[in-house]
C-alpha cells in the first residue's frame, strides 16, 4: 500500500440551514476533478432543523479509477481527520471536543463567529460563553489553523458562509484542490455564481494571509468642539473623580444629556458625591465605579417618553435603515409594536394626578379602554411620527411626572442604603450597588425585576452585620439574575 | 413537494447500458429499483428514506413511460399492504419507509405478506436510523425479518453494491416466494459514489395483466387452515429455497487472510468501518488486503450454517461484529457451533458493547482486545495516544448543546408561545405530544410535552386522562400524524369515548418533519393534486362537535381558543386546529415568484423585523417566548450596560411572530418591523418624499439640540 493511497479525511461541523451540504457537494466535485476518488456522507435526519450536524468526507489523491478501489469509511475517527471545517466557532470547539481537531493531525478552517445556542440566547443576563477562550483552545490545539469571521464576510461579499468557506479551504492549502478547479465548480452549479465567487474569493484571500475588516485600526474620536458647559462638567470630573471612575462617568454624563438636559447630568454629579467621599484608593473605587453605572442607569429609565424619543430621531432611521439592508435611496416604511399599560401612561402624568389616576378604580378602567390591545404605529408616517414626536417633546415635563417621582425616591434610598453602609462593610455596599443590575426592561418584566430588587433589599438588611454578607448577597443576586419570568429550562 | 427538489438527480434515472450516474446510495437504490423491472413502488417518507420518495414524486414521467406505479403511500402499513399485489401475480414490487419506527406501522400488513408468500419479488427497503443523528428509539429491523420470517439484506456501504442488492433481492424473493428486506443504515443512504448503470426494464407483468385475468389462489389468504399451511411452508420450502439461493450465488463473501486461527464475521454494512478500524490496528489496508480472514454477511438473515461452519472451522476464535441488540447473529451462531460440535470461541459483544452504534473506535478497541487474546502478532500499530489536546474540562464548559428547534419564521413556534402564556393562567399542563416538528417544543425554550409515544397517537395517548376534571389535559397532534393515523386512533377514539381534553391539530400544509411531502389537507394547487381535503371537515365527519380554527401567527387568537377550550361545558373533545404554512416550504415556494417579480420590475414588499439596541434591556423575555433562530443576542452597544441585547438577524422572513409576541406578552417596545419597497410606484415615491420632507425637518431641530450638546 503506497502513502498516496491514504486517504485524506475531512469533517465539516456545521450547523442545519448552513450550507454544510452544499460545501460538501462543492468539494466532492472539486476533488474529483482534480484526479481524486472522493466520498462523503452524512446523518442529517432532523439536524437540518438547526441542530449540529456533521458530514465525513474520504479524498484519496490520484485515487481516481483506481483499481482496486480503496475501501473508504463513512464516520470521521478521533485522531484520525486531516481537515476540520467548523462553520461556527462553538462548533469547532466541539470537534475538539470530540477529538476530530487534534494538535498532531489536523488543519482547522474555522469561522469564528459565535451562533449563539439556545441556553445562551435565553438567559435573563448574560449566558453566553467566553469566544476568546473558545477560539484559543482550538488555535492552540489544532496542528494548522485559519479562523476568521467568516459570516462577516459573507455578508460583505453578498454571498453565503459556505462560499466563503470553500475560499478558506483552498487558501490553506489543505486538501489538494486549487483555486481554478473550485471557481469552476462554483460556475458549474449555476447558482448565484458571481455572489459565490466573490465569497470565494474573500475566504481565499484572507486564508492566505491578507487582512480584513476585523483587523482595520479603530478611527480615533472626533474632536468636534464642546460646548463650554458641557466642558465644565468634564473638568469637575476630571478633577474629582479618581481615574478608575473616568470612562464610565463620561459614559453616563452622555447619556444623561442625550436623555435629559445639562442639568440632569449635574444632578447626577451631585448624588453621586456623597459615595466618593466613602471610597479610597485602597478600595480600587469600586463602589464608586459600579454607583456611577447603575445611578446613570437608573435615572435615565425607560418611559414612554425615551422611547418615542430614541424611536423618532434621524440616527435611528438610519440605522433601521442599514440593519435591514436597504439600498441607498430605497424607500423603507416602519412600524413599531407598542403595549403600554395603564401604569406606563399614569407613568407620565404629573404625579398627583397620575397618582391619583392608579389609585382610583374607575380611572383605572376608563384608561384600560386604551390598552387592552397592543398598538402598531407607523413611525415612517406623519400621524405616527408627530404622535411619537409629541411624546417626545414631554421630556421637557419629565420632572414634573409620576415615574420620574417613583423613579428617583427608589434611587435615593437605595444611595442612602449604600451610604449608610459602605463605612462598616464596603464589600457589601459595592454588593448593594450591584443589585440594581435586577432592575431593567419594561412593563411586567420590569416589576418583576424591582420586586427581586426589594427580596435583595430585605435581605441585605438580614445579612448585615455578618462577616460573609457580600458573598451571601452576592449568590442570591446571581440566583436572581438567572431566574426568568418564563420559564426555560 | 419536498423541501429539495431532484429535478437534477431525476435525469440521473434515465441513465442507460454504460452510464455513470453519480450520487448518494438512496439514489442507487432507485435507479436499481427501475433496472430490475419492478412493476410497483410504494413507500412513507422519513430520514433517511424521504430522499427515494421525493425522486420518485419528481419521476413521475419517467414512471409513467416505464408503466411503472408509484404511490405516497399514507402510512407505512399503506405501503406494506401493497406487496400484496406481489401475492397472486408475478409482479416486482418495493416499498420503502424510516425504520424500526416504519416497520412497526408496518408489520400487520408485513407479517400477512410474509405469511401468505408471494409469487412476484417483493423488496422492503428500510433506512435504518440506529446511531448518531437518529431521532426515534433505537431497536432493530432485524427483529421482524426473524418474528415474520422475511429475508434480510445488509449489502457493503457503496453504490455498486446497494443496487447490486436490490437486484439480488428481487431474485431471491422469487426464488423463496418471500419478502426480502434490504437494510440500509443512515450513512449508507447518503453516502455518494458512483454506480455503472445499465437500461430500465419494463415490469414484464403489468397491472392490466392482473385486472384483465384475475388470479385467486384460496391457499394464499391468511384464514384456516392456510395460515397452519404457511407457517408449514416457511420452514419447510421457503427457508430451504432461501438458503440454496443465497450459497449459490454466493451474496456472502470469504476474504481469505494469513491467520487462520481466527477470524471476523461481520454483516455487510459494518464492513467499511471494520475495515478502517482493522488498518488502525495494522491488519488491513486501505483496498481490503487483511490479514485475518473475514466472513462478509450481506444476508444477515437467514444465517447459512453450512458457509458458518466452513468459516469456522479449524479457527480457535472468531469475533462477530453485531450492532444493537438482543444478539440474534451471536446466539444462531453459537447455536450452530454447539449443534455441530465445532469448538471455535465466539466473541462479539463482550468486547464490543451491547448497545449502541458501533463507531470505528469501538471496534478499534474491540479488535484488539480479541486479537490480542487470540492472535496477539495480528496487531502490528499501537493505539494512537494523546490525541486529546489540552484543556479538555475547560472546553466541555465553553461548547453548548445545540439542540435542534424550530425553523426561522416556524407557524409552529406562535401556538407554543401562546402555550407559553396560557400556562401563565391555568398553571402547568399536562401535554401528550406527538411525532413531527412540534416534538421540537419539548425542548428549550418551550419545554412544552409530557409524553410522545408514535405518529399520529397524541389524542390517544392521553386517553387515560381524558376523563372530566377540572383542569383539562392537552395533546398535540400535526396534520402529517393526523392523516397517518390520528383521525383513526386520535379523533375516533376521542368521540367514541367522549375525551373531555383539548386536541390541537397543528396544520402546516405538508408532512413537514420528513421534508414538506403533500399530504391530503395540503393546500398547494400543483399540477398532479386534485384533492384538497379540509382537516375540520374530516373532524366534523369523524363526530366532533368543538372545533375552532385559529390561524398561528395571530397569538391572541390562539389564546382565545385555548381558554375556552379549557372552560367551555361541552363535552367531548375539544379541537383547535392551528392553521399556518410551514416557512420552510412556503420559503421555496414563494422565492422563485419574488425573484420573477423583481425581474420584472414589479413592485415587491420585503417585510422584516429588527430591534432597536437602544431601548432593549437586554432581559431576553422574547427569546424565551419565541426561539427563533433569527432573533439573537449581539454586545450591547451601551457601554454603561453588560448584558447583550436582543437582535434580529437577516435570516428574519417577516412572519410577524416578534411583533405578536411582545404585543401578547406585553414585553417590550424595542420591536420594529421593516417594509422594504423594490420597485416602488409613484405613489410609494411621493409619499415617501413628502414624509421624509416633514419628518426631516423635525429631525433636524432635535438633532440640533443633541449635536449642541454632544462631545
Amino acid at each position: 500500500m503506497t502513502e498516496a493511497a491514504k486517504p485524506l479525511k475531512v469533517a465539516i461541523l456545521a450547523m442545519g440551514g448552513q450550507g454544510g451540504g452544499v460545501l460538501a457537494n462543492w468539494l466532492i466535485e472539486a476533488a474529483e476533478r482534480s484526479g481524486c476518488l472522493a466520498q462523503s456522507t452524512a446523518v442529517p435526519g432532523v439536524a437540518q432543523r438547526t441542530g449540529a450536524t456533521v458530514y465525513y468526507l474520504e479524498i484519496v489523491p490520484g485515487g481516481k479509477n483506481a483499481e482496486p478501489a480503496p475501501v473508504l469509511a463513512l464516520m470521521p475517527v478521533p485522531g484520525h481527520v486531516d481537515v476540520v471545517v467548523a462553520g461556527e466557532l462553538a462548533e469547532a470547539g466541539r470537534a475538539l471536543q470530540r477529538g476530530l481537531i487534534t494538535p498532531q493531525r489536523t488543519a482547522a478552517i474555522v469561522s469564528t463567529h459565535r451562533d449563539y445556542a439556545i441556553d445562551e440566547k435565553s438567559a435573563p443576563a448574560d449566558g453566553r460563553v467566553d469566544s476568546e477562550r473558545l477560539a484559543a483552545i482550538v488555535s492552540g490545539n489544532a496542528r494548522q489553523y485559519v479562523g476568521f469571521d467568516m459570516a462577516d464576510l459573507a455578508e460583505e461579499t453578498g454571498s453565503v458562509i459556505s462560499s466563503v468557506l470553500l475560499g478558506a479551504i483552498a487558501g490553506a492549502g489543505a486538501l489538494p484542490i486549487g483555486r481554478e478547479v473550485c471557481e469552476a465548480v462554483i460556475r458549474a452549479m449555476g447558482v448565484a455564481v458571481e455572489a459565490n465567487l466573490r465569497g470565494f474569493d474573500a475566504g481565499y484571500n484572507r486564508a492566505q494571509g491578507q487582512p480584513g475588516r476585523d483587523d482595520a485600526v479603530a478611527e480615533p474620536p472626533d474632536t468636534a468642539i464642546v460646548h463650554k458647559d458641557i466642558q465644565a462638567l468634564l473638568d469637575r470630573v476630571r478633577e474629582a473623580f479618581p481615574e478608575e471612575a473616568q470612562d464610565v462617568l463620561t459614559a453616563a454624563l452622555r447619556r444623561l444629556v442625550d436623555y435629559q438636559d445639562l442639568n440632569y447630568a449635574k444632578d447626577y454629579l451631585d448624588r453621586l458625591a456623597p459615595v466618593l467621599d466613602l471610597d479610597g484608593a485602597e478600595h480600587g473605587y469600586r463602589l464608586t465605579v459600579t454607583t456611577a453605572r447603575y445611578l446613570a442607569l437608573g435615572m435615565t429609565y425607560e418611559d414612554v417618553i425615551r422611547v418615542a424619543d430614541l424611536k423618532t430621531r434621524a440616527k435611528r432611521f438610519e440605522r433601521v435603515r442599514s440593519e435591514v439592508q436597504a439600498e441607498a435611496g430605497q424607500v423603507v416604511a416602519f412600524e413599531e409594536f407598542m403595549h403600554p399599560r395603564v401604569e406606563e401612561i399614569c407613568d407620565v402624568m404629573p404625579a398627583r394626578i397620575g397618582a391619583w389616576c392608579l389609585a382610583a378604580p374607575s380611572m383605572k378602567r376608563l384608561i384600560g379602554v386604551f390598552c387592552r390591545k397592543g398598538r402598531r404605529i407607523r413611525t415612517t408616517s406623519l400621524p405616527g411620527f408627530l404622535l411619537l414626536y409629541a411624546i417626545a417633546g414631554l421630556r421637557r415635563l419629565r420632572r414634573t411626572t409620576l415615574r420620574y417621582r417613583t423613579e428617583i425616591n427608589a434611587l435615593e434610598r437605595w444611595l442612602a442604603l449604600l451610604v449608610d453602609i459602605a463605612p462598616d462593610d464596603y464589600d457589601l455596599a459595592v454588593e448593594v450597588a450591584e443589585c440594581r443590575r435586577l432592575v431593567k426592561g419594561y412593563g411586567e418584566t420590569h416589576a418583576r425585576g424591582l420586586a427581586q430588587y426589594d427580596r435583595l433589599v430585605a435581605a441585605i438588611h438580614d445579612h448585615r452585620g455578618e462577616p460573609d454578607a457580600a458573598a451571601s448577597i452576592r449568590t442570591l443576586r446571581d440566583q436572581a439574575l438567572a431566574i426568568a419570568d418564563i420559564d426555560s429550562g | 413537494m419536498a423541501e429539495r427538489s431532484f429535478a437534477g438527480e431525476v435525469e440521473k434515472l434515465r441513465l442507460g447500458d454504460g452510464g455513470e450516474l453519480h450520487g448518494e446510495g438512496i439514489l442507487a437504490v432507485t435507479k436499481a429499483l427501475l433496472q430490475s423491472g419492478v412493476s410497483y413502488i410504494g413507500g412513507y417518507q422519513g430520514s433517511p428514506i424521504s430522499h427515494l420518495i421525493d425522486v420518485f414524486n419528481d419521476a413521475r414521467d419517467i414512471l409513467e413511460d416505464l408503466g411503472v406505479r408509484f404511490e405516497q403511500s399514507a402510512s407505512e402499513a399503506a405501503a406494506a399492504a401493497m406487496l400484496a399485489a406481489s401475492i397472486n401475480y408475478p409482479m416486482r414490487g418495493a416499498v420503502a419507509w424510516k425504520s424500526t419506527v416504519g416497520t412497526n406501522v408496518a408489520s400487520d400488513a408485513l407479517a400477512n405478506v410474509a405469511s401468505a408468500g408471494v409469487k412476484g419479488g417483493a423488496l422492503i427497503i428500510v433506512g435504518e436510523d440506529y446511531g448518531e443523528g437518529a431521532s426515534i428509539m433505537q431497536e432493530r429491523s432485524h427483529s421482524f425479518a426473524m418474528k415474520s420470517q422475511v429475508w434480510l439484506l445488509d449489502p457493503r456501504p457503496d453504490l455498486e453494491s446497494i443496487a447490486e442488492s436490490v437486484e439480488q433481492g428481487f431474485e431471491l424473493s422469487e426464488a423463496s416466494n418471500t419478502p426480502v428486506m434490504l437494510q440500509l443504515r443512515v450513512r449508507a443512504c447518503h453516502v455518494t459514489g458512483v454506480l455503472k448503470t445499465k437500461d430500465n426494464r419494463r415490469p414484464g407483468f403489468s397491472a392490466a395483466d392482473a385486472l384483465d385475468a384475475p388470479a385467486r389462489d384460496v391457499q394464499r389468504i391468511v384464514l384456516p387452515p392456510f395460515n397452519y399451511q404457511h407457517e408449514v411452508e416457511k420452514v419447510e420450502r421457503r427457508w430451504p429455497a432461501a438458503v440454496d439461493f443465497i450459497r449459490e450465488r454466493a451474496l456472502n463473501e470469504v476474504r481469505e487472510g494469513a491467520r487462520g486461527e481466527v477470524g471476523i464475521i461481520v454483516p455487510g454494512g459494518l464492513y467499511n468501518t471494520l475495515n478502517r478500524a482493522m488498518e488502525h490496528v495494522g491488519c488491513s489496508n486501505a483496498f481490503g488486503n487483511a490479514t485475518v480472514p473475514i466472513y462478509v454477511m450481506n444476508v444477515v438473515y437467514p444465517l447459512i450454517d453450512s458457509e458458518v461452519l466452513d468459516f469456522c472451522r479449524g479457527k480457535k476464535a472468531v469475533l462477530l461484529v453485531e450492532e444493537g441488540q438482543p444478539d440474534y447473529i451471536e446466539q444462531n451462531i453459537n447455536s450452530i457451533l454447539k449443534h455441530n460440535d465445532v469448538p471455535t470461541r465466539v466473541a462479539g459483544k463482550d468486547v464490543f458493547s451491547m448497545a449502541g452504534e458501533y463507531t470505528c473506535e469501538l471496534m478499534e478497541s474491540g479488535l484488539r482486545e480479541f486479537l490480542g487474546r487470540w492472535a496477539p502478532a495480528a496487531v502490528t500499530i499501537p493505539p494512537l495516544t494523546g490525541t486529546n489536546g489540552a484543556d479538555m474540562e475547560e472546553l466541555a464548559q465553553l461548547v453548548p448543546q445545540r439542540p435542534s428547534g424550530l425553523c426561522t419564521g416556524c407557524p409552529e413556534r406562535p401556538f407554543f408561545s401562546a402555550m407559553k402564556l396560557i400556562e401563565k393562567e391555568f398553571g402547568d399542563l399536562q401535554v401528550s405530544m406527538d411525532i413531527g416538528c412540534h416534538s421540537f417544543a419539548t425542548a428549550a425554550p418551550f419545554n412544552i410535552g409530557n409524553t410522545i409515544t408514535g405518529y399520529g397517537l397524541g389524542p390517544s395517548s392521553a386517553s387515560a386522562l381524558m376523563g372530566r376534571h377540572e383542569k383539562r389535559a392537552l395533546s398535540i397532534m400535526g396534520d402529517g400524524g393526523f392523516w397517518h393515523n390520528g383521525l383513526a386512533s386520535g379523533i375516533g377514539n376521542a368521540v367514541e369515548n367522549e375525551h373531555d381534553g383539548v386536541i390541537v391539530v397543528i396544520d402546516n400544509g405538508y408532512s413537514a418533519a420528513t421534508g414538506g411531502q403533500w399530504i391530503p389537507s395540503s393546500r398547494a394547487d400543483v399540477e398532479n393534486r386534485r384533492y384538497r381535503v379540509s382537516i375540520v371537515d374530516a373532524l366534523k365527519g369523524a363526530g366532533v362537535r368543538w372545533i375552532r380554527e385559529v390561524h398561528t401567527y395571530r397569538i391572541q387568537e390562539s389564546l382565545h381558543a385555548l381558554r375556552e377550550a379549557m372552560t367551555t361545558k361541552e363535552r367531548g373533545p375539544k379541537l383547535i386546529v392551528a392553521e399556518g404554512e410551514c416557512q420552510l416550504n412556503r420559503q421555496r415556494r414563494i422565492r422563485p415568484r419574488v425573484r420573477e417579480r423583481l425581474r420584472q420590475n414589479k413592485r415587491y414588499v420585503r417585510e422584516r423585523f429588527g430591534i432597536d439596541e437602544d431601548t432593549c434591556t437586554g432581559d431576553h423575555s422574547c427569546i424565551r417566548l419565541s426561539g427563533c433562530p433569527s432573533l439573537t443576542i449581539k454586545d450591547n452597544p451601551d457601554p454603561l450596560r453588560e448584558d447583550p441585547v436582543a437582535t434580529v438577524v437577516n435570516s428574519c422572513v417577516g412572519c410577524g411572530v416578534c411583533g405578536e409576541v411582545a404585543h401578547a406578552a406585553v414585553l417590550c417596545p424595542s420591536f420594529y418591523k421593516a417594509d422594504i419597497v423594490y420597485n416602488p410606484g409613484f405613489i410609494d415615491r411621493a409619499l415617501a418624499a413628502a414624509r421624509s420632507f416633514v419628518i426631516g425637518r423635525l429631525q433636524a431641530w432635535t438633532d440640533r439640540r443633541l449635536e449642541r450638546w454632544a462631545f
